[in-house]
């Protein structure tokens, strides 16, 4: 399994904001297991909110790496906020908004907003269900002493998929 | 937030504090009674090696200047030996955070040199005198 909770970038802009889809799907192996039926209690397939964090924490983690050109090794070192107020269900679109509000050489942080979408109501405004707020460090310079390895393996391959097909350049 | 020098100079030091107090209550997930001048930010409020970072980001939002990398809070002192030896601050050691960090009160670390104790003088004051200096050097 790729490790992968958007499925494609829509929207950005360098260095300010960054918008990815995912779509909730009843294929994906987890969502019957989250949570499987139990005694009387018939079987809820709702989306993980610790894979909604993760699925903001990659959209905002290609924002920041893409405003230093995938050279910095951008690790996730913080969820600073998380607030869920619904259990998305298959059939949904998970539209997650990143926007850059601090950068530099130390790392970076992020606000992010989650909405659903209905595609039974395509003209209905998204329903916002999550407020994330993440920090990132760039390795390189918050590890001093720590051997990592010299190739980028933050933005690896599955990245690099993800970027080509949202049309994104990936000549780093 | 971005303050103009004349707004700067006329912060005054409650008024710094209630910034940092801000700051640390948003990093840390504390309450804001916590946030007293004397305490500790690993200490007594719980900050880890990460929530530094943070905490330099959301001053620098806050008060709208640039901290340099090591200048609120030093690193790799406690890894050089010149520095640190048997778990001990050497005088070169302590000499070496008085230049780094005019903003902390050293009493403390005088009397007792253990390298556990550095992370004491990582004081709430200590950040507000560091904003007030930086504030001061801006105006």
């Amino acid at each position: 399994m790729r490790w992968l909770w958007i499925d494609r970038v829509v929207e950005l802009v360098p260095r300010e904001k960054l918008v990815a889809v995912k779509g909730i799907s009843l294929a994906e192996e987890h969502l019957h297991d989250h949570f499987a039926a139990e005694g009387d209690l018939a079987p809820l397939p709702v989306m993980p909110a610790s894979l909604i964090v993760e699925g903001m924490a990659q959209s905002a983690g290609i924002l920041v790496g893409h405003a230093g050109d995938f050279q910095e090794k951008v690790l996730l070192a913080k969820v600073s906020r998380a607030e869920i107020t619904a259990d998305p269900v298959p059939g949904y679109t998970l539209r997650h908004t990143a926007t850059l509000t601090h950068y530099d050489a130390a790392g970076a942080s992020c606000k992010g907003v989650v909405e659903l979408i209905d595609p039974a109501a395509p003209e209905a405004d998204p329903t916002p269900i999550a407020e994330i707020d993440l920090m990132f460090a760039h390795a390189d310079n918050n590890m001093s002493g720590i051997e990592l390895p010299e190739g980028n393996f933050v933005f690896s391959e599955s990245f690099r998929t993800l970027l080509r097909s949202s049309g994104i350049a990936t000549d780093f | 937030m971005t303050f103009t020098r004349g707004f700067a100079r006329a912060m005054t030091t409650d008024d710094i504090f209630e910034k940092v107090q801000t700051v640390l209550v948003d990093a840390l997930a504390v309450d804001e009674d916590e946030v007293t001048p004397n305490a500790t930010l690993t200490g007594d409020l719980g900050a880890e090696s990460i929530d530094f970072l943070d905490i330099v980001f959301k001053l620098e939002q806050e008060f709208g200047f640039k901290i340099q990398q090591g200048e609120l809070f030093p690193d790799n002192v406690s890894q050089n030996p010149d520095f640190v030896q048997n778990g001990q601050i050497t005088d070169k050691g302590l000499e070496e955070l008085r230049t780094k960090m005019p903003h902390a009160d050293f009493t403390g670390l005088e009397q007792d040199r253990s390298i556990t104790k550095v992370a004491d003088i990582f004081t709430v004051d200590a950040v507000c005198r560091f904003c007030k200096a930086k504030l001061q050097s801006a105006a």
